[in-house]
């Protein structure tokens, strides 16, 4: 049998696991010579334009085209009514998901439009130049109907309700509870209580959605060149509500740029396109352009959380206890439900900490604003600024230094497999190694002492900790169980060819995060072959075997080892011809560089090229029952676990000017264990990239809507997103505990950047901000929302506070340490529109 | 609202002559009539730099040129600088350092960085960090693509590694 090869002998031949390999796809991407959607032309090829609404909630009483259609170029103009006739609506809801509740949707809709953005009409033209034309001919007549935009009031008595068959605005509620949470708030040596705001905000993939979709009369067969995570799922989404036979359906990902779980999701403008080309009968190309992609590309995050923590006097967490509330537009996404980062969040908070009473609500609202839906790391920034934010508070109070409360709490190295309150299996974990290991990273006393000196000259440095768990390698208990035609398993077939390279079809898909590369390693270990004799074909349902693509950090875990499986596989089929071909046992034989050699000695006995030759051109020498399929397919599929789950923690350090309220980041650290790490130079810029969307997050990224619905943002100058001048160097390191579920041990590692970077900057702000008793709480933490919490100017946002509750103690010098960021300006204070703001006009 | 232009350019060194309208931004104009693929549109608003290419010899945003004002130009694209080998050792750095994920970006990145290394011999990070800061990637965290001009500076410079 062939043992996993310990990715530290990498002298051996062949072993490329754990090495940082180069990608073999980056040389066509650094020359301009990808091939993304919008790259692949064909013939009699038209373009999509759509008419969107400008209302957060109106009836749709008239579409009249004809103007639109009398200007050159302009071929067909589609409403929902005419898609509803070729489309069965789709409702988003998981069965596991218990009570949860969403309305059918269409591609178009066709009685009203329920966010601004949405697709009303589609205009059908020879360029996507004519069609925008068209699109400003179109003309709709709108009855604008009362709009739910607030979450806050979503449920309030008088609310307009937004689908009324669902009788309100509740998408979906669950309180996940364990031990005696009240008990132990009322014993509870000290209480701290704050609450969160997470900023809606989106993934800004540089490459828009994508489709050009492609309907043969002729063959009855619908192709469809999709910038997707997914392309098995969207292959039976478009069969099933076109009413196709799923073989009938081809999804072919090209190059995909960039997709961090926004494109893994069914939206309805795509679905409308792969309609649209099978009435039209030809292929039908649609790109978003950017202010489309802002109005309806998914957005997520938009949480209220108000969570506390009850502490002993020993500084141990005895309780915690959240209450989530998220706003997620007026549908549930398909098919993955938009319930799912709500009910993330309930089951990660508290993650890292030993302790035994938890009770942790969400209630998830529908609102006239573009739906949410998963993101890079779902509910994982989230759940972690909330759990480390009061961490830290509890630190305070109590006097602890934020290490050492950690240190006092995270669950043991060596305890495990355990079962967190909120439920969580865990395999194996290494808070307490890794906290070690960040520690000699970053030289804390160091920083401490810098921080003090400076805080002299009134510079103002924090630093700030935070501690993580990443959930990955799903099993069908995320999705599956709950009814959801979404894969948690995934395959690999790998086969050698004549010449005796190798070939490997995976299921997994890359979106630039280095899945051709990692999977070319592997096969290659797995084989027995030099690396540059692989290639990988990822993206294509006709070619690939059935898998669930990559999302939620399964890339490596699962898709990585089906490929060994199905390598090692392949490479048993070969040892059992060349023991026939030798007259030796195939026990004896190892495949090794691309060579058949003694296993004992690893003297050369024949090259793999000259067995596949007997293979496929001279079959008549074998043994006439000897099995010579050189083309294996594994399957693989967690089984033991519902997830894998990693951990991690993040240092930040950064300096606040109390005058500006800017922050400056000057450091950063990330120490996480994704199990075997099979390619640190993927890893380290996976995890890099992920830490620097949740800066993105935490800094400056905001959905920002008006009073009525009106998405404020419409160019990358509103919604700021993270550039590399403000960008500090990111330092990486890890410790590695494989998963026994497989012989490849990976776990993911793709989200643990975005899960611990905003806390830990909200944490490293509020250290910075410690002398003058200030501290926020509200993402982004603007200039502005600093400046409040510091008193210098009136604050316009939702303000968060913090209070320590001293608790049944005798100790008089433990006082009410009430920490409290200052008063809200009272009554809402109107934002002006888009445009008011691109003019320069002053702000209300 | 077709209003065409005729115009006469070179790109990558070839000769070129085509009708255009008036209205069409250079990248469309390279990608829709040309077919060069490698430049690509991320904001259309001048503010990504996904679309960067060289015109006369100067980076610009190609969102934001029109094509018909450049009858006579020289306009150079990621195609072209592969194609004579201008930036190999950038590219090669870009490879090696996993300074490109999902590529989108990677085309009008790497012009930036030429243009800052053919002004500065030697730039530090923070100089670095700011020329490329007018482009946009979501994927890397940009440390890889800081590391990756810094080596290619010091390569071109006879320097040792860091």
């Amino acid at each position: 049998m062939n043992e996993i090869i310990d990715p530290r002998s990498i002298d051996r031949p062949n072993s490329y696991i754990g090495k940082s390999v180069p990608r073999p796809n980056a040389k066509k991407l650094v020359e301009g010579r990808g091939q993304y959607v919008d790259d692949v032309v064909l013939p009699r090829m038209v373009h999509v334009a759509f008419v969107r609404s400008p209302h957060a909630h109106a009836r749709i009483a008239n579409i009249d085209a004809a103007a639109a259609l009398k200007l050159p170029g302009v071929l067909r103009v589609f409403t929902g009514q005419d898609l509803a006739e070729h489309c069965e609506p789709w409702v988003a809801v998981l069965a596991h998901l218990k009570g949860m509740k969403s309305a059918p949707q269409h591609p178009l809709p066709p009685e009203r439009a329920t966010w601004v953005g949405e697709a009303v009409a589609a205009v059908v033209a020879e360029s996507r130049a004519a069609a925008e034309d068209a699109v400003a001919k179109v003309d709709i007549a709108y009855e604008p109907l009362p709009a739910a935009v607030d979450m806050e009031t979503a449920l309030a008595p008088g609310a307009a309700v937004i689908h009324a068959d669902l009788g309100d605005n509740l998408c979906f509620e669950r309180v996940n509870e364990s031990g005696k949470v009240d008990e132990a708030f009322a014993a509870a040596h000290r209480i701290v209580e704050a609450t969160f705001h997470t900023a809606r905000h989106t993934g800004l993939t540089l490459e828009p959605r994508s489709i050009l979709a492609d309907y043969n009369r002729a063959s009855g067969k619908l192709t469809a060149y999709h910038s997707t995570q997914a392309p098995h799922m969207m292959q039976g989404v478009f069969a099933k509500h076109m009413g196709l036979p799923e073989g009938d359906v081809r999804v072919i990902c090209t190059d995909v740029g960039g997709s961090y779980g926004i494109k893994v999701h069914v939206y309805p403008d795509e679905v409308a396109v792969a309609v649209i080309a099978r009435i039209m009968g030809r292929p039908v190309k649609f790109i978003a352009d950017r202010l489309e992609s802002f109005a309806t590309d998914i957005h997520a995050r938009d949480h209220r959380i108000k969570g506390r923590m009850a502490v002993d006097a020993e500084g141990r967490i005895t309780a915690v206890d959240v209450d989530d509330l998220t706003g997620i537009g007026p549908y549930s996404v398909y098919p993955r439900t938009s319930a799912v980062e709500g009910n993330q969040v309930v089951n990660l908070i508290g993650g890292p900490y030993d302790f035994a009473n938890f009770r942790a609500k969400t209630t998830v609202v529908f609102q006239n604003k573009t739906p949410t839906c998963q993101y890079r790391a779902v509910g994982h920034p989230i759940a972690t600024a909330v759990t480390e934010g009061l961490v830290d508070l509890a630190a305070e109070v109590l006097g602890l230094d934020p290490v050492e409360i950690r240190r006092r709490n995270l669950m043991r190295d060596g305890t495990y497999p355990r079962t967190s309150p909120a439920g969580m299996k865990f395999e194996g974990l290494s808070h307490e190694a890794s906290l070690a290991k960040l520690l000699a990273m970053i030289d804390y006393p160091a920083l401490r002492a810098e921080q003090a000196r400076l805080r002299a000259n009134d510079i103002h440095r924090g630093i700030g900790f935070a501690s993580f768990i990443e959930l990955t390698n799903p099993s069908p208990f995320m999705y599956g169980v709950g009814g959801a035609r979404i894969s948690a398993q995934d395959g690999c077939t790998v086969r050698i060819d004549p010449d005796g390279s190798v070939v490997a079809a995976t299921g997994v898909t890359e979106q630039g995060q280095g899945t051709e590369a990692i999977i070319r390693q592997i096969v290659a270990e797995g084989v027995g072959v030099p690396i540059e004799q692989v290639r990988v074909i990822t993206g294509d349902t006709l070619t690939t075997p059935y898998g669930g693509g990559t999302w939620a950090c399964r890339g490596a875990g699962i898709g990585g080892e089906a490929a060994l499986q199905a390598g090692i596989a392949v490479k048993q089929a070969v040892l059992k011809v060349a023991g026939a071909m030798l007259q030796a046992s195939s026990d004896a034989l190892d495949l090794v560089n691309g060579e058949i050699v003694d296993k004992a000695s690893g003297q050369s006995r024949m090259p793999l090229v000259e067995l596949s030759r007997i293979v496929y051109f001279r079959g008549d020498t074998l043994p006439p029952d000897l099995p010579r399929e050189l083309m294996q397919t594994r399957h693989f599929i967690t089984k033991q676990y519902p997830f894998a789950f990693t951990n991690g923690v993040q240092a930040c350090w950064l300096e606040v000017d109390v005058d500006t309220g800017m922050v400056k980041l000057l450091k950063h650290w990330c120490v996480e264990d994704c199990g075997r790490v099979i390619n640190p130079l993927l890893v380290d810029e996976q995890v890099r990239g992920g830490i620097v969307q949740g800066i993105g997050g935490a800094l400056y990224e905001h959905c920002l809507y008006s009073p009525e619905g009106q998405l404020m943002i419409g160019s990358m100058a509103d919604y700021l997103v993270p550039m590399a001048a403000e960008m500090p160097d990111i330092e990486v390191g890890h410790v590695e505990t494989p998963t026994k579920e497989s012989l490849l041990g990976a776990k993911g590692a793709g989200e643990a950047g975005t899960a611990g970077a905003p806390a830990a900057i909200m944490n490293a702000i509020n250290d910075a901000l410690k002398p003058f008793n200030a501290k926020v709480f509200a993402q982004p933490f603007t200039p502005e929302r600093i400046l409040a919490a510091l008193g210098k100017v009136p604050s316009r946002w939702p303000v968060a506070s913090s209070v320590a509750l001293p608790l049944r103690t005798a100790d008089a010098s433990a006082a009410p340490a009430l920490v409290t960021a200052p008063k809200a300006a009272a009554g809402t204070v109107r934002e002006p529109g888009l445009f008011g703001r691109m003019f320069g006009r002053s702000r209300a | 609202m077709s209003t065409t232009l005729d115009i006469a350019m070179t790109v990558n060194g070839e000769r070129i002559a085509r009708r255009v309208e008036a209205r069409q931004h250079l990248i469309d104009f390279l990608r829709l009539d040309l077919g060069l693929m490698g430049s690509h549109a991320g904001c259309e608003h001048g503010l990504c730099g996904a679309c960067t290419v060289r015109v006369d010899g100067r980076i610009v945003r190609g969102c934001l040129v029109l094509a018909a004002a450049l009858d006579g130009a020289t306009v150079e694209t990621i195609e072209g600088v592969s194609d004579t080998g201008e930036i190999r050792d950038l590219q090669n750095a870009f490879i090696a350092r996993n300074a490109c994920q999902c590529g989108y970006c990677t085309p009008g990145m790497l012009l930036t960085a030429a243009d800052l290394l053919a002004s500065k011999a030697e730039p530090t990070r923070e100089e670095i960090r700011e020329h490329l800061s007018g482009n946009y990637c979501r994927c890397t965290g940009y440390h890889a693509i800081v590391d990756a001009v810094e080596a290619v500076a010091r390569q071109r410079n006879g320097k040792a590694q860091p």
